[in-house]
C-alpha cells in the first residue's frame, strides 16, 4: 500500500503551490489545483479502503493493522522519539474515507460559494493545508505524531475562521477558537508527556511490560489526553469556541466544524480505546457523563437560537456528545454487548459527518440566497429553492432518527449501548434524541415554511444555487439515505470481530415514537404562518428562555476569567511590577552610585588648604590608632 | 591555518575593508562579501563536522588548536568546536547575513555603523570558537561594548538611557563573571585556562559553591534571567533593527551558552547545590515574561518580554540537567535566535513605514503590506510553537527532557513552564489580530508600500531557516545531543 503516502503528499503539494504562487493564478486555476488534488486523494482513499477491507482477515478474524511508512522524525532518547508514518487500521481507514469525501464535496461546493471573493486562492490553499493536517492526524502511528497534526489542524482552523480578516467578529472568533483549544491541548501535551515518561514509548500499542511500568499513571495520562480531545470536540465547558467559529465561510463550517476536525476528540478516545477499557474504565465513565451533559446542554441551547448556523453548531456539539457517550458507556470489548458503543460511536461519526456536512452546505445555499444568517429573514423558502429544501429535509430526518435514513441506524445502536450500560443514561439519551428532532424541525420549518419575510424577498428574490453547489448537496443526500444500510459492523468494531447490525426493536420503537412526537410538536408550533405558542412560551418562561438564548452565560463566564482575572488581575499587575519595582530598583542602584559619586566629588576641589587639612587630619588619626595599639 | 580562525579573521578583514572603503557602495560590498563568506564558512563547517562525526570521530572538540599567548597566566588562544558551538556559529552567520540586509538603508553614518556591527560579530564568533576561559571572556566583552554605541547613536526613543542601562547591567554581569573565572582558574590549580583541561581537574567543592552563582549570574544577566532582565525591553525598544536582531538572536545566546559550558560544565557540584534555586528563577522567567507580554502595547516590548520567556526556557532546560532537556535548550537557543531575529527584522520594517510601534495605532496592515504581514504571521506561529516551524521541536524537546526528571519539585516546575505555550498563543494572536487584521483606520498608512528586495531577502532567509529546522530536525538534534552528552555526564556523575 505504498501509494497511501500520496494521500498526504498531494494536499501538501497543492498547499505549497497555492501558497507560494496562488496570487499569480486566476481563481479558476487555483480552485482546480485544489479540487483536482483532493479528487485524487478521494480516489486513493476509496482504493485504500477497498483494498484494506477486502484483504484477508487474520487468524483471529480481525483486520490487521498496517504501517506502510514510518520514520524517525525527532529523536529524544533511544526509546522516545517522534515518528512520522502512516497507520492503517479500521478506524483510520474509515476516517480517510470520511475526510476525503466531505473535503472533496466542500472543494466543489466552494467553487460556487466563494465565487469572486477576494482571497479565493488563499482560501483553497488553507483548505488544502487543513485536509493535509487532518489526514495526517488520523493516520498517525503514535500519539506525538497525532499531537503534531492536532496542532496543525488547530492552526488551519484558525486561519479559515479568520478568513474574512477585516471583520472584527471573525478575528475575535478565530482567536478564541485557537486559544481555547490551545488551553485544552495543554492537557493533551501533559498527558502525552506522562504517557511517554512512564511507558517509555509514544506508540499506541505499548507492550505488556511497558503498561506494567506505567501502572497508576495511565488513567491520569488518558484523562489529560481526553481534556485535549474535549477541547477540539467542543465538550462542555470547552465548547465556547465552536458557535463563534461559525464566523468562517460556511463550507469551512461544514468541513472543519461539523464533519472532521471537531470529531478529532472522538477519534482520539477511539484510538486510545483499548487502553481506556483495560486500564482506565473510570475515566471512560467520565467521558460518558461529560458527553451526556454536553449533549443535553447543547440541545437545550439549540432550541432557542435564531441564527441558523448557531443552531447547527449547537446541534453538532450535541451530536458529538452522543458519540462520546457511545464510547464512554463501553465496559468491555465484546462488540455484541459491552463493547457495542464503540461500533455505534464510530458509525454515528460516519453518518453524522455526512448529514451534518449536508446541513451546513444547505445552510450555505440559504445564506447565499437571502444574505443573512437570521431565521426571521427566511421562512417559506421551499418555493424558491427546491433542491436545497429536499436535501435539507432528508438531513433533518436523518439527524432526527427517522428510518430509513442513516442517522436512525447509528443512533439506535448508541441508544442500545446506553441502555446496556444503565437505564438512566439510556432514557436520558432518548430524551435528548427527542430534543434533537424538535430543534431540527424548528429550524427546518423556520427556514422553509412559516411566515415568509415578503418585504425582504421582494427586494431580493431568493434563488436556487448553481450546480457546483447543489451537486454536493445531492451527493451527500444520497449518502445519507444509503449509509444506514452499510454493514458497518463488518468494518469497525471494538475488538475487530464481525458484528451484524440488527435493530433492537424495543429501543428503536421507543426512539421512533419519541422522534415523531417531537417532530409533531415542532410542526404544531412552527409550521404555521402565525406562531402564538413559541412567543407565549418565551414570555411565560422569559428568564429561562433568555438564559438559554445566552447559552447559559458560559461565554460571559469565560470572558470574565480571561479579561478580568488573567488580563486585569495577573498580567497588568505583573507588567506594572516589572516596570515600577524591579526596573526601578535597577534605576535606584544606578542613581545611588551616581549620588555617592556626587557626594564625594567636593573633596576633589583643588584647594591646597583643604587637601593639607585632610592630610594632617589623616596623619593624626593614624598616629592615635598606632598609639592605642 | 585552522578553519575556525577564519571566523575571526574574516570579520577583522571586513573591519579593515570598511575602514578603507571610500563610498557607500564599497561599504555595502565589503559587508555583503564578508557576511556571505561567513555564512558559507559556517555551512561548510557544519557539513564537515557532521561528516567527521559520521566517520567515527569521538573527540569532545574537533578542529582544536592552541597557541600560547601570555605565558605567565597560561592564557592561550585555543579554539575548538563541538556540536553546540557549530550550530551557534551557523545561527550567528545567518543572523549577521540577514542583519546586513536588514540595515541596508540605514542612515546616517552608515560606514561607522557597519564598523561597530562587524566588531560585534567578531566578538560573537570569537566567543563561540574559544575554549580558553580568558579568550572567551575577552571576546564576550568585545561583543558587548559596541552595543552601547550602536544603540546610543543609531537607536530611537530614549536611546541614551537604554544604551546606558543595557551596558551597565551587562557590565555588572561581567564583573561577576570575571571574579568567577578567576575563581575557576585558581580553583583548578592556576595551571591552565583551557576549558577542556579544567573539566578534567577537580575544583574544590567549597570554591564551586561560591563561584558557581557568580558565573551563572554573570552569564544569566545576558540570558535575561529574572530579575536581571529589565535591560531587555528598553534595550530592544531603542536599538536599531539589525542590532535588535543580533542582540536577541545571538547575543542573548552567549548567556545560555556560557551558563552551560562554563558554569555548569566546570562546576558540577556548584550546580547541584544552586541548581534548584536558579531553576525557580528561570521558571518564574518563563511564566512572568509571557504574562507581562500580554498587556504590552509596544511591538518591541512584546517581543522583548517574549524573549525573556523563551530565553528563560533555555536556562530552565539546562538546569533540568538531562541529556534531552539540554539538547532542547540548545535547540531553543537556535530556534529562538532565528525567530526573534525574524520578528525584530519585521518589526523594524513595519516601524520604518508606519513610524509607530504602538499596536493601538495600527490596524489592517495585511491589506497594505501583505508580504511583511504574512512574514509576521509566520514568525508568530513559530513563536507559539506550530509544528513544522522551529519553535515546536525546541519546546517539545525541552518538555520531554524536563519530564525525565521525575521528582516532585522538577515536575511542578515543568508543568508550570508548559503553561507558557498557552500564554504565548494569547499575546501572539492578540498582536496579529490587532495590527494585521481588521481594516486600516489611519489614512496615512494606506499609502505605505510593501517590502523592498533587500528586506524580502532577509525575511525569506530567516523563514527558510525557521521552516528548515522545524521540518527536518533530525540532524540538528543529533549533532547537538552528541555534544551535550559529555557535559551532562559530568553533571550527573
Amino acid at each position: 500500500m505504498d501509494y497511501t503516502i500520496l494521500i498526504l503528499v498531494l494536499p501538501m503539494l497543492s498547499f505549497l503551490i497555492l501558497a507560494l504562487a496562488g496570487m499569480k493564478m486566476s481563481h479558476r486555476v487555483s480552485g482546480l489545483i485544489g479540487t483536482l488534488s483532493l479528487g485524487a486523494v478521494t480516489v486513493l482513499s476509496y482504493l485504500t479502503a477497498f483494498v484494506y477491507f477486502t484483504a484477508e482477515r487474520t487468524a483471529e478474524g480481525v483486520h490487521s493493522s498496517m504501517i506502510p511508512l514510518n520514520f524517525e522524525w525527532l529523536p529524544f532518547t533511544n526509546q522516545l522519539h517522534i515518528d512520522m508514518g502512516i497507520l492503517l487500521d479500521p478506524i483510520s481507514v474509515l476516517m480517510l474515507v470520511v475526510i476525503s469525501t466531505v473535503s472533496f464535496m466542500v472543494h466543489i461546493y466552494s467553487f460556487g460559494y466563494m465565487k469572486g471573493e477576494i482571497g479565493f486562492q488563499r482560501y483553497y490553499a488553507f483548505l488544502s493545508l487543513f485536509t493535509f493536517s487532518m489526514l495526517g492526524l488520523v493516520v498517525a502511528t503514535n500519539i506525538f505524531q497525532m499531537y503534531v497534526f492536532w496542532e496543525l489542524v488547530g492552526v488551519s482552523s484558525y486561519l479559515l475562521i479568520g478568513f474574512y480578516y477585516t471583520k472584527p467578529e471573525a478575528i475575535a472568533a478565530s482567536k478564541k477558537a485557537f486559544i481555547v483549544t490551545r488551553f485544552a491541548d495543554l492537557g493533551f501535551l501533559i498527558g502525552i508527556l506522562i504517557y511517554g515518561y512512564y511507558m517509555k514509548t509514544f506508540t499506541f500499542t505499548p507492550s505488556e511490560e511497558q503498561l506494567m511500568q506505567a501502572g497508576m499513571m495511565l488513567p491520569w495520562a488518558l484523562g489529560l489526553m481526553f481534556i485535549g480531545g474535549a477541547g477540539k470536540s467542543a465538550m462542555f465547558p470547552l465548547h465556547i469556541w465552536l458557535p463563534d467559529a461559525m464566523e468562517g465561510p460556511t463550507p469551512v463550517s461544514a468541513l472543519i466544524h461539523a464533519a472532521t476536525m471537531v470529531v478529532a476528540g472522538v477519534y482520539l478516545v477511539a484510538r486510545m480505546f483499548p487502553l481506556f477499557i483495560a486500564y482506565a474504565p473510570q475515566t471512560l465513565h467520565i467521558v460518558a457523563y461529560v458527553g451526556m451533559f454536553t449533549a443535553f446542554y447543547a440541545a437545550s441551547v439549540a432550541c432557542v437560537q435564531s441564527d441558523i448556523k448557531r443552531v447547527l453548531a449547537f446541534s453538532t456539539i450535541s451530536q458529538i456528545g452522543f458519540m462520546m457517550v457511545a464510547l464512554g458507556v463501553c465496559t468491555g470489548t465484546n462488540p455484541h454487548d459491552t463493547g457495542l458503543g464503540y461500533m455505534a460511536g464510530m458509525f454515528h461519526l460516519f453518518t453524522h459527518a455526512m448529514f451534518k456536512a449536508l446541513l451546513f452546505l444547505g445552510a450555505g445555499c440559504i445564506i447565499h440566497a437571502v444574505h443573512s444568517n437570521e431565521m426571521n429573514t427566511m421562512g417559506g423558502l421551499r418555493k424558491y429553492m427546491p433542491i436545497t429544501h429536499i436535501t435539507f429535509l432528508i438531513a433533518c430526518l436523518a439527524i432526527a432518527g427517522i428510518p430509513p435514513f442513516s442517522g436512525f441506524f447509528s443512533k439506535d445502536e448508541i441508544l442500545t449501548a446506553c441502555f446496556n450500560f444503565s437505564p438512566f443514561v439510556g432514557w436520558g439519551m432518548t430524551i435528548i434524541a427527542g430534543m434533537t428532532a424538535f430543534y431540527m424541525f424548528r429550524l427546518y420549518y423556520g427556514i422553509f415554511w412559516g411566515k415568509e419575510n415578503k418585504e425582504l424577498h421582494a427586494e431580493h428574490v431568493p434563488h436556487e444555487s448553481p450546480l457546483t453547489m447543489t451537486f454536493p448537496l445531492m451527493f451527500l443526500a444520497l449518502v445519507t439515505i444509503c449509509a444506514g444500510f452499510i454493514p458497518f459492523g463488518h468494518f469497525v468494531t471494538s475488538n475487530g470481530e464481525l458484528y451484524d447490525i440488527h435493530l433492537n426493536w424495543v429501543v428503536a420503537g421507543t426512539s421512533i415514537v419519541v422522534a415523531i412526537a417531537a417532530i409533531a410538536l415542532a410542526t404544531w408550533m412552527y409550521a404555521r404562518e402565525e406562531q402564538p405558542v413559541p412567543a407565549m412560551l418565551a414570555r411565560r418562561f422569559s428568564k429561562l428562555h433568555r438564559a438559554a438564548y445566552k447559552r447559559f452565560y458560559m461565554d460571559e463566564l469565560w470572558l470574565f476569567v480571561t479579561k478580568k482575572i488573567i488580563f486585569r488581575c495577573v498580567s497588568a499587575p505583573l507588567a506594572w511590577f516589572d516596570r515600577h519595582v524591579i526596573d526601578q530598583f535597577m534605576n535606584f542602584m544606578a542613581w545611588s552610585t551616581n549620588a555617592a559619586g556626587e557626594e564625594v566629588q567636593p573633596l576633589q576641589n583643588g584647594r591646597i588648604q583643604s587637601y593639607t587639612m585632610w592630610f594632617f587630619g589623616g596623619v593624626i588619626v593614624l598616629s592615635i590608632m598606632l598609639l592605642l595599639i | 591555518m585552522n578553519i575556525l580562525s577564519f571566523f575571526v579573521l574574516i570579520p577583522l578583514l571586513m573591519l579593515l575593508g570598511l575602514w578603507l572603503a571610500k563610498s557607500l557602495n564599497q561599504v555595502k560590498g565589503v559587508m555583503v562579501t564578508g557576511a556571505s563568506l561567513l555564512l558559507l564558512l559556517a555551512v561548510y563547517l557544519t557539513v564537515d563536522y557532521i561528516s567527521l562525526r559520521n566517520a567515527g570521530e569521538t573527540a569532545e572538540m574537533l578542529f582544536t588548536q592552541s597557541v600560547e599567548w601570555y605565558a605567565p597566566l597560561h592564557i592561550c588562544y585555543s579554539v575548538g568546536v563541538d556540536g553546540i558551538s557549530v550550530v551557534m556559529l551557523l545561527l550567528s552567520a545567518i543572523i549577521v547575513f540577514t542583519g546586513t540586509f536588514a540595515s541596508w538603508k540605514l542612515q546616517p553614518l552608515t560606514k561607522e555603523y557597519f564598523l561597530w556591527f562587524t566588531l560585534l560579530s567578531t566578538g560573537v564568533f570569537g566567543f563561540f570558537i574559544s575554549t580558553d576561559l580568558f579568550t572567551m571572556f575577552m571576546f564576550y566583552e568585545v561583543a558587548l561594548i559596541p552595543m552601547y554605541l550602536l544603540i546610543g547613536v543609531w537607536g530611537s526613543g530614549r536611546k541614551e538611557y537604554a544604551a546606558m542601562k543595557l551596558t551597565l547591567m551587562l557590565m555588572g554581569g561581567s564583573a561577576f563573571l570575571l571574579i568567577g573565572i578567576l575563581g575557576i582558574f585558581y580553583g583548578a590549580g592556576g595551571e591552565t585556562m583551557n576549558l577542556l583541561e579544567i573539566a578534567k581537574l577537580h575544583i574544590p567543592s567549597s570554591m564551586q559553591y561560591i563561584f558557581f552563582p557568580l558565573v551563572f549570574l554573570g552569564f544569566g544577566v545576558l540570558g535575561a534571567l529574572f530579575p536581571f532582565h529589565t535591560w531587555s525591553p528598553d534595550g530592544h525598544a531603542s536599538a536599531p533593527t539589525a542590532v535588535s536582531m543580533l542582540h536577541a538572536g545571538v547575543l542573548m545566546k552567549l548567556g545560555g551558552y556560557g551558563c552551560f559550558r562554563v558554569a555548569m560544565y566546570l562546576m558540577p557540584e556548584g550546580t547541584a547545590v544552586w541548581g534548584d534555586f536558579f531553576l525557580v528563577l528561570t521558571t518564574i522567567s518563563v511564566v512572568y515574561g509571557a504574562f507581562s507580554a500580554i498587556v504590552q502595547t509596544d511591538l518591541k516590548y512584546i517581543n522583548a518580554y517574549s524573549s525573556v520567556s523563551h530565553c528563560g526556557l533555555v536556562l530552565f532546560a539546562l538546569l533540568m540537567m538531562t541529556r534531552v532537556s539540554a539538547t532542547g535548550a540548545i535547540l531553543q537557543m537556535l530556534s529562538h535566535g532565528l525567530m526573534t531575529a525574524l520578528f525584530f527584522a519585521l518589526i523594524g520594517m513595519i516601524y520604518g513605514r508606519t513610524h509607530t510601534r504602538d499596536i493601538r495605532q495600527m490596524s489592517g496592515l495585511m491589506k497594505i503590506m501583505p508580504f511583511l504581514s504574512v512574514g509576521y504571521v509566520i514568525a508568530g506561529l513559530a513563536n507559539l510553537g506550530l509544528p513544522g516551524l522551529s519553535g515546536f521541536i525546541a519546546e517539545m524537546t525541552v518538555f520531554v527532557g524536563s519530564f525525565q526528571n521525575a521528582d516532585l519539585f522538577h515536575r511542578v516546575c515543568t508543568i508550570i513552564a508548559t503553561t507558557s505555550i498557552v500564554i504565548t498563543a494569547v499575546y501572539i494572536l492578540r498582536v496579529v489580530g490587532k495590527i494585521l487584521y481588521g481594516t486600516c483606520k489611519n489614512p496615512e498608512h494606506l499609502k505605505l508600500t510593501d517590502a523592498t528586495w533587500d528586506e524580502r531577502l532577509a525575511v525569506i532567509c530567516l523563514i527558510v531557516a525557521v521552516a528548515g529546522l522545524g521540518l527536518a530536525p533530525y540532524w540538528v538534534s543529533n549533532v547537538i545531543s552528541g555534544s551535550v552528552e559529555p557535559i551532562i555526564s559530568q553533571l550527573i556523575r
